[in-house]
């Protein structure tokens, strides 16, 4: 595995630190990718026991945002990091809590999907399995971005959001009329607006980590407009 | 530590143009090109025989007592040539002034040690000299610890009370610059505590030029730091651009300990 600066520390305790802290970071991410496509599967499968297997990875994936920030406050403590370093300890303290945030929105999504799946389908799903997928090869490109500390496919990852928000858009629009049609509708029109809604959070948390690898990687901060300076 | 807006631009005090120090013909360090600001800190970082010290007694003619040595290029105080033709190096020393790794104070009374300068430059208005001594200790944040005691001997100081004498001793024949060379390497956490505390208050009336082993004292006092290599200035920038995103990579390898 790459890290920022491919030479090893001269002391390997620290070193190991560093791996253990990529590594969790990493089985996170991994369980959260997990979870989304899960999640839609149950939609599109209509599987409700799939739904609520998925709502049982979030405790664990609260257990490894604990672990992980507990690993970062050690190392600043006992290693005092600088440099690329600092960066990548300071970005994962970030990382972590928007990965969270993604696992709670995932659990959110399992919970409609469970509400939808106890009624008869309201239309066959095309656009939010492809929104779904789209959310998560952001993610999983985010993640190896992460990984590779390359800040090009970070970068990729903030500009991908767009086809995010348009999914979005095209997907309320559709809902909108079915509930205009027939009052009947609302009821689970709602709760798919309330999923594509989740999945656009999470494009924007994705977005966030995209930014904090492109930080990571070069040291430049394109949070809030500074996109324009790269 | 004050660290200097980005768009503020200081006084240079020393100007270092090309200037290599030599060991009998080999080569300590340089060619050094650099401006080191005014009533600010500037810390030297490296591993040992990088040159940081050679080049910082380069600054101050220090490097002429030792024999063999000898160097090329230039050093300006305020513009003028410190190695210029005529220029009398112990009034060069008396303007920078310096203080070492191992305090050393002279086995007098610890107001004759600070007098001691003051002296040996002529004066001799007793309570001229009784106030700039008070001044110098005070300076040195040392005058508290021993106003009640000032005729007892400076030996009986400890460790990092003796290292504070000896800047106040550098202090009270007032001069612009002050070079330090590791002064906290061999002191407690809470002396150098008091030695880094010192630093950050002088240097808003002297400028100061500090050698350290230790990279976070660098990252604590200095608003500039350089990054020794082997003899080559490697990297020079502010301190909090050097230790968040330093732009070489021999730079980024030493301060995150991936050398060796």
């Amino acid at each position: 595995m790459r890290t920022v600066t491919s030479r090893e520390h001269t002391n390997r305790e620290y070193e190991q630190e560093l791996r253990r802290l990529r590594e969790q970071l990493l089985l996170m991410g991994a369980k959260i990718e997990e979870m989304i496509r899960g999640s839609i599967r149950a939609l599109v499968e209509r599987e409700t026991a799939l739904a609520e297997q998925m709502i049982s990875f979030d405790k664990r994936i609260n257990q490894l945002e604990l672990e992980i920030d507990e690993q970062c406050m050690q190392i600043l403590a006992r290693r005092q990091p600088v440099a690329s370093d600092l960066r990548f300890i300071t970005m994962a303290l970030k990382l972590v809590t928007d990965l969270e945030r993604i696992g709670d929105l995932g659990v959110n999504i399992c919970e409609r999907v469970v509400e939808l799946n106890a009624e008869p389908p309201l239309k066959p799903y095309v656009d939010m399995p492809n929104m779904a997928r789209e959310v998560q090869e952001m993610l999983h490109e985010a993640l190896d971005a992460f990984v590779a500390a390359d800040a090009d496919r970070a970068q990729h990852v903030i500009v991908r959001d767009r086809n995010i928000d348009a999914y979005y858009s095209q997907i309320f629009r559709e809902l909108l009329t079915y509930m205009m049609e027939d009052p009947r509708n609302i009821f689970r029109a709602t709760r798919l607006q309330s999923i594509a809604k989740y999945l656009e959070r999470i494009g924007d948390h994705v977005t966030n980590l995209g930014e904090m690898v492109v930080f990571m990687v070069k040291g430049k901060d394109i949070r809030h407009g500074g996109r324009q300076v790269i | 530590m004050s660290a200097p807006a980005p768009n503020s631009t200081p006084v240079t005090k020393l100007t270092v143009r090309d200037l290599c120090v030599y060991y009998s013909e080999k080569k300590g360090v340089g060619p050094v090109t650099m401006d080191i600001a005014e009533k600010h800190v500037t810390a030297f970082i490296g591993p040992s025989g990088c040159g940081k010290s050679t080049f910082l007694r380069a600054l101050n003619r220090m490097n002429e007592l030792i024999p063999g040595c000898r160097m090329t290029g230039e050093v300006k105080l305020d513009g003028d040539a410190i190695y210029g033709a005529g220029v009398d190096p112990v009034t060069v020393r008396r303007r920078i002034g310096m203080v070492f790794q191992r305090s050393n104070p002279f086995p007098k009374s610890i107001a004759e040690n600070v007098a001691y300068g003051l002296r040996i430059g002529g004066l001799k208005d007793e309570r001229e000299i009784a106030m700039r001594v008070e001044r110098g200790l005070q300076h040195a944040a040392l005058w508290d610890e021993v106003k009640d005691r000032l005729d007892d001997n400076a030996l009986g100081l400890s460790g990092g009370q003796q290292q504070r004498l000896c800047i106040a001793r550098a202090l009270a024949v007032e001069p612009e610059v002050l070079l330090m060379d590791e002064p906290a390497s061999a002191l407690d956490p809470i002396a150098t505590a008091h030695i880094e505390e010192l630093i950050n208050e002088i240097s808003s009336d002297y400028t100061v030029v500090i050698v350290t082993h230790n990279m976070q004292q660098a990252a604590r006092v200095a608003d500039y730091t350089a990054f020794f290599y082997m003899g080559e200035l490697v990297e020079f920038d502010r301190t909090d651009v050097l230790f968040t995103k330093p732009s070489n990579q021999r730079t980024e390898d030493y301060i995150t300990g991936r050398f060796g």
